[in-house]
């Protein structure tokens, strides 16, 4: 984005002030233009006749400084790229690094569908969805064209993920192309040997594609210009993803170095960043020392400014890391992640019902929600308002007190003595030093939940209904 | 589009179009053209008006290309010329098949506004500055964002492994390398040092709690008495986290540590950290700074240390909290990067080196817990194995944001942070590889 202030967004709105975009302002449009959260083309009246050179210079400032580039088709289909800043307090990370997992044109046709799904179907519950892997990439090891176009067919039946295909053979790209042209795959990759016939290819089927030179960021940089110059914008630039020792140092140092570059101003290396944290493979021979690895070098490489990834591990304790440190850090930090303070009602409850305390950071809240309902328990459960933050912290740092959870519960309207017919708090475990100031503070009888809500179910078999003392 | 055009301009364009004259063409409103000819045309003349009128039309096209308007589309499905491909835009039909690479030269500039180098920190003293210690370890010191090009790292990251004094509960997976240890603090930092390669060893001293054990500031300090006899590296002292009790147990601690220049974990703004304090510089020890994921409060307390406390600038480490990954670490990443950026950019209140308790990934459910609650998740997998990589996920992430040093539980955690550190740090030799052809890799 060549603007960063409202002022000079609002300069070229039409400073009616309409509100057909759903501001009060013009000035408060800029302002959303600016951190991204409201798109130009909300601003309807921009699109008269007499708007148009503005509009079009407008578009140009707001661009992000790295292009964006889509892959796939549809529902699925993934953006990349479309960033302008390097740190991402300053404004946060769009378009989180897509993760492909890897199958090759020699496996067994069965084991390849099983690993398509197995990819496609994996996914974690988190605040409230579902996190999830993007991609599939078709690695031709065979080098031979029929047996790749065999493969990325079986690939295209079985998902509708987006496609990365695989080869430095221009014949076997195309044979691939030619199953799966309809689905907009991204091609890797052109090399400086290949680079002629694979820009042909990309041209022909008018697909993105990778711009591959391992450790040679002048070679990089050469190819996106060539490209350019031949109207292919759509490109993904791998500097090579050296995965041990100092040259896993230098592919650390190339990646800041193409991307400050970028954001810094430099269009002819402005793209899309491609890691292969597979390499990792290459160098360890057991698969846990390799799956580690390939975890740990995915994750540096989702922190720093990788937006697209090839990967080979599908165990579930690479898988379940890569995908969280993914969410981490395309996470908006401007934003805590909270619910609204107050009681919510899971299931049917009634006053015989159980009535559990947490905090309405989005995590816990999710957390202790979805362990809840997916359990079938009627209950009442209050989001205590700390500040969004998880209970253990919040009991260290005095945001979860007897007097919130005291004023939490009453400003809901509910009252223990009489809307229950137990008066009686459940606490999280983590919360349990609380216990007695709750039951001084409230008056009514405080048990002490498990440390992890997972255990609520096994927990509430042997504690509830509470005996009477 | 309705720009306007004034006939002056008008002209102007035909005459750089080489038309001398339109006789007999009049211009009106918009582009319109009415030709007005005599009635009852003769043969000739309309073969001469239409010969003009092509040509007219022609330049008229060229205006409107000009402008923007597609004129060739118009021409060939006023011909009946749909389908056959027009021609391609310019930039394609001259370079769609280059012969050579374009060159061009790949530069980035370094960061210009990084001035302000991070203060050095050294824990543990030898017997030449009045301690026991056989090594020391000196944090801090960099120049810019760990493990950049711009500025050489001058000190690689430690880690400290934690030690209790007392049995606690622990991810299983974890507690299976503690077992023979875990009623003796002094074997156990034994054991962590010559076992597991940590360069420090953290004491907490839990069982003071009045909660737990109520132990007593004088029995915790034998405690420490007898780790630091244990081991020759480097302490940190941590307490119960209890704000009432841990300014009498650390003052405890510090004075049967004095002249070791042990860390002191920690003041806080929510206890007596003017107690605290004194004792680091009475015996000169080092303050662990910590606030809780807020920046603000982390300067007001680094700046309560240093003008209330006189504690000096090389006595003070940060500890801007730890949450596990996916348990708030998009938070605490983005805390620590801050606080870092704002260090190297000037913030004299905010130079310091961070430590980080990487031990809180095993509070996330998904390190110890045998499978997911919910029916819904794909299977997690064994988790002796998802642990020790939710430890190292979390402190590498920390360790790109600027953390220095890492208090850390799992062996294998600490061996696999440090082996990917030190990697970035540039100190692990490793057999070069050739990746150039990695697709087609037997992996």
């Amino acid at each position: 984005m060549k603007i960063n202030s409202p002022l000079e967004a609002y300069k070229y709105l039409p400073g009616t002030n309409c509100a057909i975009c759903g501001e009060q302002t013009c000035m408060a449009f800029a302002s959303h233009l600016i951190d991204r959260s409201k798109k130009l083309s909300e601003c309807t009246p921009m699109l008269e006749d007499k708007f148009r050179k503005k509009l079009d210079q407008l578009q140009g400032l707001l661009a992000p400084e790295i292009r964006q580039v889509e892959i796939g088709v549809g529902e699925k289909v993934v953006k990349i790229g479309g960033d302008d800043v390097l740190y991402r307090h300053k404004l946060t990370f769009f378009n989180q690094t897509a993760l492909a997992y890897d199958v090759w044109d020699t496996m067994d046709e069965k084991d390849l569908v099983e690993r398509v799904n197995k990819i496609q179907d994996f996914k974690k519950f988190y605040v409230g969805n579902f996190l999830t892997v993007d991609m599939v990439a078709v690695r031709s090891t065979s080098n031979d064209p029929k047996k790749f176009a065999s493969a990325v067919k079986k690939v295209v039946e079985t998902t509708d993920m987006p496609l990365v295909l695989c080869s430095f053979n221009p014949e076997v790209l195309k044979a691939g192309l030619e199953v799966a042209k309809d689905r907009n795959p991204l091609l890797y990759a052109a090399n400086k040997d290949n680079w002629q016939q694979v820009a042909a290819l990309a041209l022909e089927y008018d697909v993105p594609v990778t711009l591959f030179a391992p450790n040679d960021l002048d070679l990089l940089k050469s190819l996106a210009k060539t490209f350019a110059e031949m109207g292919i914008e759509k490109l993904v630039l791998d500097p090579g993803t050296f995965p041990s020792g100092k040259q896993l140092k230098e592919t650390f140092s190339n990646f800041i170095k193409i991307r400050r570059a970028g954001i810094d101003g430099d269009r002819e290396i402005a793209y899309p960043l491609m890691a292969v944290p597979l390499t990792a493979w290459m160098v360890h021979d057991d698969p846990v020392s390799a799956s580690y690895w390939e975890t740990v070098v995915a994750s540096v490489f989702t922190i720093k400014y990788g937006d697209i990834m090839i990967l080979h591990s599908i165990e579930p304790y690479a898988m379940l890391p890569e995908l969280h440190i993914r969410d981490t850090i395309y996470t908006d930090p401007r934003k805590p992640v909270t619910v609204d303070p107050g009681m919510y009602k899971i299931g049917s409850p009634t006053k015989d019902s159980p009535v559990f305390v947490t905090t309405n950071f989005a995590l816990t809240y999710y957390t202790v929600e979805s362990d809840i309902s997916s359990n079938k328990i009627d209950c009442f459960l209050w989001a205590i308002d700390t500040d969004g933050i998880g209970v253990e912290a919040a009991v260290a740092g005095g945001q979860l007190t007897a007097a919130k959870i005291k004023k939490g519960i009453e400003d809901s309207g509910f009252n223990m003595k009489d809307d229950t017919s137990h008066n009686t708090i459940i606490l999280p475990g983590l919360s349990a030093r609380l216990q007695g100031d709750v039951e001084d503070e409230t008056g009514s009888r405080v048990l002490i939940g498990p440390a992890d809500s997972g255990r609520i179910p096994g927990w509430l078999e042997k504690n509830w209904p509470p005996k009477n003392k | 589009m309705t720009q306007k055009m004034k006939l002056t301009q008008l002209t102007e364009m035909l005459q750089e179009l080489n038309i001398e004259s339109l006789e007999g063409v009049t211009i009106e409103g918009d582009i319109e053209l009415n030709i007005t000819g005599g009635g009852g045309l003769n043969p000739a003349l309309a073969y001469a008006l239409g010969s003009e009128i092509s040509q007219i039309s022609l330049h008229m096209a060229n205006i409107g290309r000009m402008l923007g308007f597609p004129a060739e589309q118009l021409f060939a499905s006023a011909f009946g010329m749909n389908g056959i491909p027009g021609p391609q835009a310019p930039s394609l039909g001259t370079t769609s098949r280059m012969q050579e690479l374009l060159t061009s030269k790949f530069e980035v500039a370094k960061m210009s506004n990084w001035n302000n180098p991070i203060q050095e920190v050294t824990l543990g003293a030898t017997s030449a500055d009045g301690g026991s210690r056989k090594s020391t370890v000196t944090i801090g010191g960099e120049n810019a964002l760990p493990y950049y090009f711009d500025a050489a790292m001058p000190h690689r990251n430690y880690v400290t492994m934690d030690v209790f004094d007392m049995p606690i509960g622990m991810a299983k997976a974890v507690k299976s390398n503690y077992d023979d240890v875990i009623n003796d603090p002094a074997e156990w930092a034994k054991k962590v040092v010559r076992d597991f390669n940590a360069d420090m060893v953290t004491i907490h001293l839990i069982s003071t709690d009045p909660l737990i054990k109520d132990t007593s500031a004088r029995d915790a300090a034998k405690v420490v008495e007898d780790v630091l006899q244990a081991v020759d590296v480097p302490i940190v002292i941590g307490g119960s986290g209890n704000p009432e009790k841990d300014p009498e147990v650390l003052e405890k601690a510090a004075e049967v540590a004095a002249g070791e220049r042990v860390l002191l974990a920690s003041a806080s703004l929510n206890l007596d950290y003017e107690r605290i304090a004194r004792a680091a510089v009475e015996h000169g020890h080092v303050v662990l700074s910590w606030t809780q994921l807020e920046i603000n409060a982390q300067k007001e307390l680094n700046r309560k240390l240093m003008k209330q406390c006189k504690v000096p600038r090389d006595s003070i480490v940060m500890d801007p909290t730890t949450a596990a990954l996916g348990y708030g670490l998009d938070y605490a990443y983005t805390n620590m990067e801050r606080i870092r950026l704002a260090g190297l950019m000037g913030d004299d209140e905010l130079t310091f080196p961070m430590s980080s308790g990487t031990t809180n990934a095993w509070g996330a459910r998904e390190s110890w817990m045998v499978a997911s609650p919910l029916k819904q998740d794909s299977d997690w997998g064994p988790r002796e194995y998802r642990g020790p990589i939710w430890e190292i996920v979390t402190g590498l992430a920390l360790s790109l944001a600027g953390n220095d040093m890492f208090m850390m539980m799992h062996p294998t955690s600490v061996q696999v942070l440090k082996e990917i550190t030190q990697t970035l740090y540039g100190s692990i030799e490793a057999e070069e590889l050739d990746i150039s052809n990695w697709i087609g890799a037997e992996v």
